[in-house]
Parts: structure tokens; sequence; C-alpha cells
């Protein structure tokens, strides 16, 4: 047998930016999985409608008070969105897990590829569900009436507020489905930690109407802040505070928990 | 690096341990380039650990091993730039179509679009999937499954080949287009490494033969040394009428000298011979007695006597998974 056959083709060898290319494709890869099982994308469309109408219809009287759902539309939307995207960055770690239970790493492990590729290519690929999570509710929105007052250029600027904070929320999931034996125990322990989060907030009602311990909450979660600096961007109010805060909550974490994702990600691999 | 060395694969005292017990035990083995090593043994016995290990997808605990002359631990991307590895793991996405998938690997190995699109059609043609090339993996049979998962590991013209249980769990026909592939792939000169708990398909396929229990090799060699090995030969007579089954076995221990067993339920008699110079004898005094026959036969044991020569033990998980699926 000659050398020949046991060198690589040229191709693979000496591409500096082989890495990015390799997760570009894998990223490439779960959106494909979109597109050949939309069902699959349930969690970031029709789930977010629902919740939005279902609060706007069923709470938005009550909670405008005297108003109409027509007032409390303004103040829902940038909660739910936040809601919404919140709780899909989950899908990233479930989605993990079930590629290391199902063999699909192995196969890419066995590959002449960057180690870390596709973990990147997996975050990369998910951003494109948080990014239809916010597409198809701000169309919503915008179909029931919502607007940005306070200029098109900051409402988009909020859009990718929640799309960042996404991806650095994610790591928790990237974390815990690397971590975690089943698919199922990372669910059980997200549902477990994003209904408080996403609830004990300002994500749908004042902070003030809530008892004592739970307004202690919603000062410490980051989706309070996260929810002020999104409805300062869209409607006018205070966002530097607001903004400052998920800010320095996104930098924390990414430092505590991108870490321990890629040591748990180096260790199964 | 020069691989003028005719040995493709080459490990040495491999041991891989989760907590407290031992998968692999000090395992050595060598496999020369363009040739079969067929691992044979039951669910437990390490095979799997050792193809992972070879793969680069496990660091042993202790020992070490070069594919292709790198080692598997230091150089392992190098290794990986050579090999393919088909299995029970590394598995193709279910949720993407069978063309989607080797594209995507295609992609990943550094071919260009349009080359890589070209690769898959090539391969979907070769595995017979052309027609079922963009449906999802998810709605094929397992023989597919299995044809695409070899299609899979075949995108980077790997020169060494790992196969884990590829034919586990098919059906008869699909076994035998799974083995007509790997037969292929050896006369291209690929270097195969396949591990199977059935004996009857290492025996088919691989140049030599390795036995795996509980993290050790009992036993390797040819698969005729390997037989010859476990014993002695085999006088089988079947007569086509039940009801001779007493008088086929007076006169097989007459001719023979040994009392041979009867199985009625197959309707066999069977005696070890120790070579073939009774078959003649045997043969006319059946025709003087004027009994038919549907089966003469003289073979060496088979592997599963040899399994359980070597083992002491009969493959025991085998059997047990054998039933669990039946009972299912």
């Amino acid at each position: 047998m000659s050398t020949a056959t046991l060198n690589a083709p040229a191709a693979t060898r000496s591409r500096p930016f082989a890495w990015a290319e390799q997760s570009l494709t894998l990223a490439w890869r779960n959106i494909v999985r979109i597109r050949q099982n939309p069902e699959a994308l349930a969690d970031v469309t029709f789930q977010p409608i629902i919740f939005l109408l279902l609060f706007l219809f069923v709470f938005g009287g009550a909670i405008a008070g005297e108003g109409s759902w027509q007032d409390y539309l303004p103040y829902l939307l940038p909660g739910v969105l936040v809601q919404s995207v919140v709780f899909s960055t989950m899908g990233t770690g479930v989605g993990l897990n079930d590629d290391f239970a199902k063999g699909v790493f192995d196969r890419f492990r066995s590959l002449p590829i960057a180690r870390v590729a596709p973990l990147i290519g997996a975050v990369l690929g998910d951003s494109v569900r948080y990014l239809t999570s916010i597409v198809i509710l701000m169309v919503t929105g915008f179909a029931l009436g919502f607007r940005f007052e306070n200029g098109v250029g900051n409402g988009l600027l909020a859009c990718l507020l929640i799309l960042v904070f996404a991806l650095s929320l994610c790591w928790i999931w990237v974390w815990l489905g690397l971590t975690m034996k089943t698919v199922q125990g990372v669910q059980g322990i997200a549902f477990l930690v994003m209904f408080p989060l996403t609830f004990g907030s300002n994500v749908f009602v004042e902070t003030s109407t809530l008892p004592g311990f739970l307004q202690a909450l919603t000062k410490v979660n980051p989706v309070t802040y996260l929810v002020d600096a999104m409805r300062g961007l869209m409607l006018g109010g205070e966002v530097q505070k607001p903004l400052l805060i998920t800010l320095a909550w996104m930098i924390g974490l990414v430092t505590v928990f991108a870490p321990l994702a890629i040591r748990a990600y180096r260790r199964r691999t | 690096m020069s691989t003028t060395n005719q040995v493709a694969i080459s490990a040495e005292g491999l041991v891989k341990r989760y907590g407290g017990t031992t998968a692999l035990d000090g395992v050595d083995l060598s496999v020369p380039t363009g040739t079969v090593l067929g691992v044979l043994g039951p669910n437990g016995a390490g095979k799997t650990t050792a193809v992972r290990i070879l793969g680069t997808l496990l660091r042993p605990d202790a020992g070490h091993a070069t594919v292709g002359g790198y080692d598997v631990v230091r150089e392992a991307p190098r290794v990986r730039e050579i090999i393919g590895l088909t299995g029970q793991y590394a598995s193709v996405d279910e949720d993407m179509s069978g063309r989607r998938n080797l594209v995507m690997i295609g992609r990943l190995l550094g071919l260009p679009r349009d080359q890589a699109k070209a690769k898959a059609g090539q391969l979907l043609e070769r595995f017979e999937l052309t027609g079922a090339g963009d449906r999802i993996a998810k709605t094929y049979s397992g023989g597919m499954r299995r044809r695409l998962d070899l299609a899979a590991s075949l995108v980077g013209d790997p020169s060494i080949l790992y196969l884990d249980e590829p034919t586990t769990g098919l059906d008869p026909h699909a076994r035998n287009g799974v083995w007509d592939t790997i037969r292929n792939l050896v006369l291209d000169g690929t270097t195969v490494l396949l591990t199977t708990q059935y004996l009857e398909e290492a025996d088919a396929l691989a140049d030599s033969i390795m036995v795996f229990d509980k993290g050790k090799v009992v036993a390797q060699g040819r698969p005729a040394e390997l037989k010859a090995q476990a014993g002695k030969q085999s006088l089988d007579v079947r007569p086509a009428e039940p009801g001779h089954l007493e008088r086929v076995a007076a006169i097989v221990a007459e001719a023979v000298g040994t009392r041979p067993t009867v199985d009625v339920v197959n309707a066999l008699v069977s005696v070890p011979v120790s070579d073939g110079t009774s078959m003649p004898v045997v043969v006319r005094r059946l025709d003087e007695a004027g009994i038919a026959v549907t089966e003469l036969s003289l073979r060496l044991p088979s592997l599963d006597e040899v399994f359980l020569a070597l083992t002491g033990h009969a493959a025991e998980e085998q059997s047990t998974a054998v039933l669990e699926g039946a009972s299912r």
C-alpha cells in the first residue's frame, strides 16, 4: 500500500479557518433539520403566539384595569418576547443531549474536524431558532397594533438585546445538556428554573402588585432588568440602568457557564 | 510519515476501566494492511471499547495503539483523517435526509459544495439508496439505515474502516447486502476491523479472528485454525426418513467405532471423527441398507462450538440477547 493512500486529501489540511467553516456547516445542519421537521419549530412559533394571545385576551382586561387589551399589548409584548426566547434557549441543551445519546457526536468526533466545531455549530444554529421566535412575535404584535414608540432603531436594538441575552443564557443549558444523562432530566430542571424565572418577574405584571417575597425575587431576577431595558428601548422610558445590569448579567452568565460547558464538552469528547 | 510497514492497526496492552469494571484488560492486536480482522465476542466482552479506542473516541488507561502509523492518543487528528467508523454509536442524523447527511460530512471534510454533492450522489447510488436519498433517515428500514451509516463512513475514502456490529438486528437479506459491500471494500484495498456477535459473520468475512471474553483475548488465528484448535471434525448424517435415525446411528457407530449423538429434533446423527476415512464405509453401509439420506457431511466444528471450547462457557450474553429479542 502506498504512502499516498494513508495521507489525507489536501483539502482537509492547511486551512486556517477550517474550524469556522466546519462550525458554519454544523449550524447549517440545525437549519436543515428545522426545514425537514417543521413541527420541531413549534416551540418557537405557535407556542409564543399562543402565549401572547392567551395573556392578552384572558388577562389583558383584568390587568389593564380600566383599560382594554389594546392598552396591555405594549406592556405585554416585550415581556412575552423575553419569556419565549428565554424558554427556547432550553432547546439547545436538549438538542446536544440528544445528539450525544444518539451517537451523532461520535460520528463528528471520528472526523478530522476541529473539536469545538460541533459545539459552536449547535449554538450558532440555535440562534436561528431564537431569531424565528423574535420575528414571529414581532409580526404578530404589529398585526395586533403594537408599534416601536421609541423609534425603529431602538426597537431593533431591543430585538438584538434579547438575541444576545439568549446566546449568553444558553450556556447554562449547554452545560446541563452535556452533564445530565437524559433529555427528560434536562427538561425537568429547565422547567423548574424557567417558570419562577419568567413569572417571578415583570414579564406579565407590574412588580408592585406582587407580595413582598416575590418582589425580592424580581429584584435579583435578571429577566426583570432585561424586560425593563426592552420596554425602555421599544416604548421609551429608562434604559441605561436596566441595560447595564442586563449586560453585567450576560457577562456573568458567559463567564461562569461557558467554561463549565466547555469543560463538560471536553470531558465527553 | 512513512507507512511502508504493512501493519495498518497495531495495539499493545490496551486497558480501559470504568469505575470498578475492567472493560479491556490488556489487549494486543495487529491488523495487516488490506486484511479483515474479525473481533468476536458476546455483549460486554470489550469489543466496542477496543474500537472506540482505536477510533480515537476513547483514551486507553494503559497501553498504546497506532493506526496507519499514527498514535491514537498523541496524533488523533491524523488518525481521524484515514479512518471511517460505523457502529451502534457513530450515527447519522436521523432528522436529515440521507443525501444531506452525506453532503454535510463531505463539507466537514473540506470538499467544495459541488464535490460534496457529487460524492453524496455516488455513495447513494453505490448503496442503492438513490430513491430514498431525499427522505429523512428516520423513515429508513434497518438495512437502509445500516447502508447509510456505511456510506457516511466512506465519504472521506478511508483506508481503514471500523465496523462495530454492522449487521446486528438485520434480516438475512439485508445482512447479505452489507456483507457484499464489505467484501467489495476489501477488494479495493481497505483494511477492515469488524466486531460481531455472529460467529458465522466472522467466519464469512474475516481473514483472521480474535475472540474476546471479559476484556481479554482468549483466542486468535485464521478461522480454520481456530476451528482446528477447538478439536476434531464432525461427521453428520441426516436420513430422509426420521424413522431411520436409530438404524443410521447403529451403522455410523459400527463404522466409526464411537456411539454418535442423535438429534431427534433435527433428525441428525452426528459423531466426532479424527479424519475422513470412515466416510466411504458409512456411505457403503447406508447404500446396502437402502437408507436414503438428505445430508451427509464431514465438517469442521462451528465457531459456536469453538467459542464454547475456548472460553469454557457458551456465548451466554449473546443467547440471552437473542431470547430477549425474540420475546418482544
